[in-house]
């Protein structure tokens, strides 16, 4: 890259461009023909999934083998559940579940 | 307009979400020296937060086009089987379709992937107003980081939980939807699996094409579950 100040608008550019293609991929894909049957299935179950593997990427970095053995985690991620659970209030859960998280990062 | 109000409703937990990250990503920038319309246009075309956050670091230490292309491919990929349940309702939505598509983050699938329209909305103008404001949110949130985050310094550690919370909080909503439990149970496995052989930096991708295929080959026990419990 000669000029410099073209560069960051060509990284922007670039990062763009990819996260794009790859969000149309399925559209592209598939066009405007009709779905095949095997799609209308894997619409319908890998959200299910694919959000619980979310989850799991989220707490990758938790440590359950060293000090404080993910207990800070663990602890906000079963209050989120249970709160969800009975309550069904989403602002609710995310914000208690967050706010003693913040809390107990700072305790252990 | 009640359809603003039903997404309003809806994406507040991820206005909180997108702030914050947002707002980091802005102090990464403007600590390395990128100004506010560098900042803000990643914002508004990129839109993808973690993507966003490692590109800060290789940009300032002028990685190639081509090694930015490929850190892109790998972690946004996953972005890749988003999609596969939306093509016929974005079809629906004439020109907001291109939008849609590319505004298709974690955040935003999550939620219209679980949102339970309320009767008499109409569906197609909520999913979309979800989308634009979840999207206004970060390019807000970036640009208060660019020119303000010198200035905001409470202690806020900890507080990428609420992105954790958020997508608990849809899995949980998920299992009362789905009436087959079996995709929760693949997608643990695959995941544990995965990270066992690839580790905690890569496991992702094997993990979602895991699922992918298992998903495929369970189709017949998965949809016997779904039939069973009709009864």
């Amino acid at each position: 890259m000669t000029s410099s100040a073209l560069y960051p608008v060509a990284v922007i550019a670039v990062t763009a461009l990819v996260t794009w293609a790859l969000r149309a991929f399925p559209f592209l894909i598939f066009g405007k023909r009709p779905l095949p049957e095997m799609v209308h299935y894997l619409g319908r179950v890998l959200p299910p999934a694919i959000m619980t593997v979310l989850v799991i990427y989220c707490l990758r970095e938790t440590s359950f083998i060293e000090y404080p053995f993910g207990i800070p985690e663990i602890i906000a991620s079963l209050l989120v559940i249970v709160l969800q659970l009975i309550r069904r209030n989403m602002y609710l859960s995310i914000v208690a579940g967050t706010i003693c998280y913040m809390i107990l990062i700072r305790l252990f | 307009m009640k359809e603003f109000r039903f997404a309003i409703k809806n994406t507040i937990p991820i206005f909180f979400t997108y702030l914050f990250i947002g707002i980091a990503f802005g102090i990464l920038m403007s600590d390395a020296g990128y100004g506010v319309l560098l900042t803000t246009a990643s914002a508004f075309f990129i839109f993808a937060g973690s993507m966003q956050i490692v590109m800060v670091p290789m940009m300032t230490s002028g990685a190639s086009l081509i090694s930015i292309a490929v850190m892109t491919f790998f972690i946004n990929a996953r972005h890749l089987f988003y999609g596969i349940g939306f093509i016929e309702q974005f079809r629906s939505m004439g020109w907001k379709m291109p939008y849609m598509i590319l505004t298709l983050t974690d955040e935003t699938y999550s939620l219209l992937c679980s949102v339970e329209y309320e009767p008499g909305l109409d569906r197609n103008k909520s999913a979309f107003l979800i989308a634009f404001l979840d999207h206004m949110y970060w390019v807000f949130g970036c640009f208060l980081g660019s020119c303000a985050g010198q200035y905001l310094n409470f202690d806020m550690e900890g507080v990428i939980f609420s992105a954790t919370a958020f997508f608990l909080v849809v899995v949980v909503n998920q299992w009362r939807q789905q009436r087959s439990k079996l995709p929760f149970l693949v997608a643990v496995v695959c995941s544990a699996v995965c990270l066992l052989i690839f580790g905690k930096e890569s496991f992702i991708i094997p993990t979602l094409i895991a699922c992918f295929l298992s998903l495929m080959l369970l189709k017949r026990p998965i949809k016997a579950g779904e039939v069973s419990d009709d009864k």
